[in-house]
């Protein structure tokens, strides 16, 4: 009779030991798994780090409007993209580029950061102010005399009718 | 008396001058014409062959395994290209005929459809996708090369093609029940 009674006492304990244990494991899965995520996740982004980047988007279906202030549905969920993004630990730099992988570089407010996106109006501006000053420069340079009188004298050499002509004024004078 | 000073004759402007002014003028001019043509132009025209293009497919939205769509290997069927948002509410006005017209032509093998997604996010267009039961291939428009190719005006806008590669048809806005599909397909199919 004792023996059944003891043989139970001693189940009782054993489940008791592994509920025990398996009690602290779910414990401790329930503590752990939510930070983890958390860790994973972040904190929720603010607006203000939304619109951080939204700011220095441009959705093409709203071309003049900027991202953090277009109120469409596409923008709306652009911004949530971002916000998604950043909750993932995505850096600015990865959710730009992301978007100009998924939409094109005509998204983003200022143009990519290449040589020749500075180097061409740069040189354009230059080479119109060089152009513009020789110009001007030789413009109002005044025609020196002995230019003048080349220039007189070259003319009618050039013009036969005309040489002939002033020659013939000058006899009847 | 009076003493009139006669200005000294100044230079006019060196030709090489006045030649790269006009050139450039000129060059301004024309690349502010080409743009304000491009503008006015509108979508491509029926008549025109479409050139090849690629459209990376959604997961769980390719095309007999493939993860790419290269228009080129589509010649010899009727290629219908519908490009939608799920932003755009009319586009929701045309899915279900969309989807039920694909679903008609899918056995005959001679009709492909095609979604090209606008400028839209992945989570929504899956939403989207599932809410209207798409099934055909669907993809985005990466980097909106295909829709600045097409220079679509606005979503949604629906092209047919023809087995040759040919553009038929045009449809600009949201098709108001499937016979007006059928009669754009059913014309193409030998």
């Amino acid at each position: 009779m004792n023996k059944p009674r003891r043989l139970q006492i001693t189940n009782y304990r054993a489940a008791s030991h592994w509920g025990k244990l398996l009690l602290a494991l779910l414990t401790a899965f329930a503590f752990i798994f939510p930070i983890q995520t958390a860790l994973a996740q972040g904190p929720t982004p603010t607006d203000d780090e939304v619109n951080r980047i939204a700011k220095q988007l441009y959705c093409p279906v709203c071309e003049s409007t900027p991202l953090d202030v277009c109120p469409t549905e596409a923008c709306r969920q652009w911004r949530d993209l971002i916000r998604t993004m950043l909750a993932e630990g995505k850096s600015e730099e990865e959710i730009q580029q992301y978007f100009v992988a998924q939409y094109g570089a005509r998204v983003l407010a200022e143009p990519p950061n290449r040589l020749a996106t500075y180097l061409v109006p740069a040189v354009a501006i230059l080479l119109g102010a060089f152009l513009l000053f020789r110009g001007f420069q030789m413009w109002m340079k005044p025609v020196t005399a002995d230019e003048d009188e080349t220039e007189q004298t070259a003319k009618p050499a050039q013009d036969p009718y005309v040489a002939r002509l002033e020659e013939e004024l000058k006899k009847q004078k | 008396m009076t003493e009139t000073s006669i200005p000294a004759p100044r230079r006019g402007v060196p030709i090489w001058v006045q030649i790269i002014i006009w050139v450039f003028l000129v060059g301004l001019l024309a690349i502010v014409a080409m743009g304000l043509q491009r503008a006015q132009q509108g979508t491509v025209q029926p008549g025109q062959v479409i050139d090849n293009f690629t459209l990376s497919l959604f997961s769980g939205y390719e095309m007999d395994g493939k993860s790419e769509i290269h228009l080129e290997d589509l010649r010899g069927k009727v290629v219908v290209i519908n490009f939608w948002a799920s932003w755009c509410k009319p586009c929701e006005q045309e899915a279900a005929e969309l989807q039920q017209a694909w679903t008609e032509y899918e056995p005959t093998g001679q009709v492909l459809f095609l979604g090209v997604d606008y400028v839209d996010t992945e989570p929504e267009a899956r939403v989207y996708l599932k809410k209207f039961g798409i099934t055909y291939p669907n993809g985005p428009d990466l980097a909106t090369r295909i829709s600045q190719y097409f220079r679509i005006k606005g979503v949604p806008e629906t092209y047919f093609v023809d087995q040759d590669g040919v553009l038929q048809y045009v449809q600009v806005g949201p098709f108001t029940s499937i016979d007006q599909i059928r009669a754009q397909i059913d014309p193409l199919i030998k």
